[in-house]
């Protein structure tokens, strides 16, 4: 079972995101279960959505606490809430920043790390700051967890249209470009 | 049972809500009617989606509020449509008037509870309290584990509602947050095989508003002279009557469908491991999926615990929980809602009624979780599954345990 936490803001995308990776998932014959965290969202609001997938059914109906994968849509989110809470050793971050990889302050959990500019993309194709397709994009170049086709095709069936539709496989190719992909050498524990 | 279904079936990613619109469009229903309530607003979303996008043919019924959700739809069964809706928490609250009316009005039809604490204090979370509070009033009450099931179930609701034996209105209970926005991979049934499986629908032909059939509907029966008391015990008794035929019915119709569609739900209770179990944890609704992973950690661990799943909630099916449970030394059972009344939940309640007639003693212990939203996991489930192995070897119940207390 492999599970994934997805942190954003309201208004981001981030459940829509879960589907669409679900759905892509789902595509390549696996079996998902995504489950959004809920409240009073609002615009803004630190929000998380969880994923998990495997090669058989799924049966917990559940939020996820140890993580194999964190993927963090905002750039400041991780301000706000613990986005390394629970994460499992050799852990994955896949996060939205401008900076590098060593302004960055991670867990001592994380070994492989994907950096992508995603709020810059998204200004660029959206005009505004909605990064949940590109980071998609950033999440399969980062793990290896699902094909791009199989995301192409999550996103041609979900809600987007016309224009709305041909801006989200950019970004979705645009994520996937622009993501650099670290493994970070660990110090050998004593 | 020429109906085997040769198309393959259609893969979809979806979440509880959208399932349930998808069991209503396979169900053929005529008129549906709607009032948006958290956290069912967005099924009857997908329904009025269908409508537009052509997928269902049904009259959407757009009221101000529950009360008139249910008056109406009792108005367009008794013109002998199939009729569908869901609620939850205030909305159920608000709809109680007609709500109780329906069963006795013997009238057929299939609403979602999407189950919510009930106020207060303020929450628009999950928790079965909604759905319980209403548990005395006459209609059947039927709880989800997964997406699938509520698929499946509000499919098959609509074919033991309309049942000659039943004639009852049917509740399909699935869990507000984990079911209702959870997504899972669901296959969609054939829609010509599933109309194969319910057949035309079967609604008014006890009690109609027919310019045909001119008839007085419900009128004042009871009273303490002539003809009165024995009328009304009538009425009573083929209620109870439907009620208890339903246990059969439930499972007779989860047969087939499983004959048709290849996927087999308990109708009524579900064991699992149960075989060589020397004590129980009960359940019910989608904190299942959870309990039965730490039921096969426990079991890879050498302690003998099985789970008795609890689908059929109203009519309590008594004789197969006894049955189920008959094997074991000690059950725990674990409630998403409170019994005010008994300090403890309203399931564990049942359990104690039905195990009254078992042929020894068998302890039970009150759990509660997952109430407002709250997560029940495979952890909880351990720590339920380690206290009752406790009641097992010395048989003494102990007060009431709160599963989120210290989360």
């Amino acid at each position: 079972m492999y599970e994934v936490r997805i942190h954003g803001r309201g208004g981001q995308g981030a459940v829509l995101m879960g589907s669409m990776l679900a759905a892509a998932l789902v595509a390549e014959g696996k079996f998902v279960v995504a489950v959004p965290s809920f409240g009073f969202e609002r615009r803004g609001a630190p929000v998380a959505t969880y994923l998990r997938c495997d090669e058989r059914e799924i049966r917990q109906m559940t939020n996820i606490y140890r993580p194999n994968c964190v993927v963090c849509i905002d750039p400041t989110v991780a301000r706000a809430v613990n986005i390394f809470e629970g994460l499992r050793d050799d852990g994955v971050l896949v996060q939205t920043t401008a900076k590098g990889l060593e302004e960055l302050r991670l867990s001592e959990q994380v070994k492989t790390v994907g950096l992508c500019d995603a709020v810059a993309i998204a200004l660029d194709i959206f005009k505004r700051p909605i990064t949940n397709t590109i980071m998609l994009g950033a999440l399969a170049r980062t793990t290896g967890l699902v094909s791009l086709e199989a995301l192409r095709h999550a996103v041609r069936e979900s809600d987007f249209r016309d224009a709305g539709l041909q801006q989200n496989l950019e970004a979705l190719e645009r994520g996937y470009e622009g993501t650099q992909v670290h493994t970070l050498a660990r110090q050998e524990l004593a | 049972m020429s109906a085997v279904t040769e198309a393959k079936p259609k893969i979809v990613v979806c979440d509880g809500n959208e399932a349930a619109a998808w069991g209503v469009t396979l169900a053929s229903v005529d008129m549906v009617a709607v009032y948006p309530i958290t956290p069912q607003s967005s099924l009857v979303e997908y329904l009025a989606k269908f409508v537009a996008e052509g997928k269902l043919d049904a009259e959407i019924v757009d009221v101000e509020g529950e009360h008139s959700v249910l008056s109406v739809l009792q108005g367009g069964a008794l013109a002998g449509a199939r009729v569908y809706t869901a609620t939850c928490g205030p909305g159920l609250a608000f709809m109680f008037e007609p709500y109780i009316r329906t069963p006795g009005l013997r009238l057929p039809m299939v609403m979602g509870i999407v189950t919510r604490d009930t106020l207060t204090p303020q929450s628009v979370w999950g928790g079965h309290q909604d759905a319980m509070s209403v548990r005395e009033v006459g209609w059947i009450q039927m709880y989800c584990e997964t997406v699938q099931e509520v698929l499946d179930t509000t499919i098959m609701a609509y074919r033991i509602a309309e049942h000659r034996d039943v004639m009852l209105p049917v509740n399909v209970c699935h869990d507000g947050n984990y079911l209702s926005y959870g997504a899972a991979r669901v296959e969609l049934p054939d829609g010509a095989a599933t109309r194969e499986f319910l057949g035309p629908p079967s609604v008014n032909w006890h009690a109609a508003l027919d310019p045909e059939r001119p008839m007085a509907v419900d009128p004042l029966t009871g009273g303490a002279g002539g003809p009165g008391p024995r009328m009304f015990v009538k009425y009573r008794k083929g209620h109870c009557r439907g009620m208890q035929n339903a246990l059969r019915v439930i499972e007779e119709v989860h047969e087939d469908w499983a004959a048709r569609f290849g996927r087999r739900h308990a109708g009524l209770v579900e064991r699992y491991r149960m075989d060589d179990a020397e004590y129980a944890i009960m359940t019910l609704g989608s904190m299942t999926g959870a309990a039965k992973d730490a039921v096969d950690e426990a079991r890879s661990q050498g302690r003998k615990v099985g789970l008795v799943k609890v689908k059929t909630y109203r009519p309590f099916p008594v004789r197969a929980v006894v049955e189920a449970l008959a094997g074991v030394q000690a059950v725990g059972v674990v409630d998403r809602s409170v019994s005010f009344g008994w300090n403890g939940g309203p399931l564990y309640q049942d359990a104690l009624a039905a195990l009254s007639g078992a042929l020894r003693r068998i302890p039970a212990m009150s759990f509660i979780g997952g109430l407002a939203g709250a997560d029940l996991t495979v952890d909880h489930f351990h720590r339920v599954i380690e206290r009752t192995a406790r009641l097992a070897q010395d048989g003494q119940p102990g007060e009431t345990v709160w599963l989120n207390e210290n989360d």
